[in-house]
């Protein structure tokens, strides 16, 4: 059986999502067995490929970077998971959406800048207006709740998925786990 | 008045998904479903406090009516044919929770009831992983004036419980709603900050009602704010003193 190919991303989160993925530990090297690990901010590839059978997205869209990532993701992928509470409902990321964009940069690069205050117009992609759910932007297979999910939770969806089997995740995770 | 004089509630027959009840005229479809061991989700209810059908979680179907009816505020009748879990009601619940998480900013993983919140509770028991509907996002304000508490609109999901045990219990009434629909605000006297509310007698009661984390002490970092279950007993002690 060739193995199956698995890609993760990294959206606007705090990479704990990553994190806990890690913490499965030794379980670790039985999915090495399974899965090629074909893009991931945790491997080198440099563009994300064609034909990934199961991508473990993490974070909220919130920049046009963000954006472009999610579209080519979702092109290029058969099953979609929203990984964590940032991907699933934009959580702490979307704590900034009730100021406005301008009110956020000029909170970040102008009132508590001690140095150079300006505003970033190059190389730092611009924000959206919103933080938001990737489901709000492409389709969404599976969703995968908690801040972080736990390594187990993360297991279950990994090895339900490679089963061939839709995960029932609200018996694993909850929102803010 | 003697209590012998008084009028002996009659038993009433019912069926709960098909299955026959019987209970005390005077009881609501919620409590009699819950003397049966029969689920209907809830959040607004709490006992010891005056129901008001407020959340509309306990809607379910009764044969014969033309509209889902909340059970909490429901009184039952004889021959009631009641259904609580229909594939429309399924599909309700689901929708008005997904309403209240779309409707304001609940960030469970920083909230200080992380953990002890019904309504996370309740959403991972309905089975709910995302929100479906476009959230709205609103500027809310926190209210820290107080000593000893706080409040963030925020997480508010206007159930009511503060004000009805503001009113009903600690009989202060400095809690209130103000406002329509998704602007309706819990105020404390004449909104004003609750610092400077002359009503309050900093009991708390409505920081150990609250469901979520709205109303919580200062000082609880998140997941750290814990409620006590304290009305069945105010509730009873006061009804063996009638």
């Amino acid at each position: 059986m060739s193995k199956a190919r698995v890609a993760t991303i990294w959206l606007d989160g705090c990479s704990g999502c990553h994190m806990s993925f890690l913490d499965i530990d030794e379980r670790l090297i039985e999915l090495a067995d399974k899965i090629e690990l074909v893009y991931s901010p945790l491997v080198d590839a440099k563009e994300y490929p064609e034909n990934v059978d199961v991508c473990l997205c993490e974070g909220a869209v919130s920049n046009e970077d963000d954006l472009k990532k999610i579209l080519k993701v979702r092109a290029r992928t058969k099953i979609l998971v929203s990984l964590g509470d940032c991907a699933v409902n934009s959580n702490v990321p979307s704590m900034r959406n009730p100021f406005g964009v301008e009110d956020v940069y000029k909170r970040a690069y102008i009132e508590n800048a001690q140095l150079n205050q300006q505003i970033p117009k190059q190389v730092i992609p611009p924000l959206l207006k919103n933080a938001r759910p990737i489901h709000e932007c492409v389709k969404v297979d599976v969703f995968v709740p908690g801040c972080p999910p736990s390594a187990d939770g993360i297991y279950y969806v990994v090895s339900e998925l490679l089963a061939g089997r839709m995960p029932d995740t609200a018996s694993k995770t909850r929102f803010g786990a | 008045m003697n209590p012998s004089a008084q009028k002996v509630p009659s038993v009433k027959t019912l069926q709960i998904n098909g299955k026959d009840v019987s209970a005390r005229e005077d009881q609501t479809l919620l409590d009699v479903a819950r003397e049966n061991g029969v689920f209907i989700p809830t959040l607004c209810n709490l006992d010891g406090l005056t129901p008001i059908g407020a959340c509309r979680l306990c809607l379910v179907e009764v044969k014969g009516a033309r509209r889902l009816l909340p059970a909490c505020i429901t009184q039952i009748q004889d021959n009631m044919e009641v259904f609580t879990e229909t594939e429309t009601l399924v599909k309700y619940r689901k929708m008005i929770l997904e309403l209240l998480f779309a409707e304001r900013n609940h960030v469970c993983s920083v909230c200080v009831s992380n953990g002890h919140c019904e309504l996370q509770a309740m959403a991972q028991k309905l089975g709910l992983d995302h929100i479906r509907y476009p959230y709205l996002y609103p500027k809310l304000a926190v209210d820290a004036s107080h000593d000893r508490f706080a409040v963030d609109h925020n997480r508010c999901i206007l159930c009511q419980r503060c004000v009805r045990v503001c009113d009903e219990i600690e009989g202060a009434h400095t809690w209130d709603v103000q406002g329509r629909g998704t602007a309706s605000l819990v105020i404390t006297d004449l909104n004003q900050p609750w610092g400077t509310s002359e009503s309050c007698t900093s009991c708390g009661k409505c920081v150990q009602v609250c469901p979520t984390g709205t109303l919580f002490e200062k000082g609880r970092a998140s997941g750290e704010m814990t409620k006590r279950e304290f009305l069945p007993y105010l509730t009873l002690m006061r009804e063996e003193r009638v």
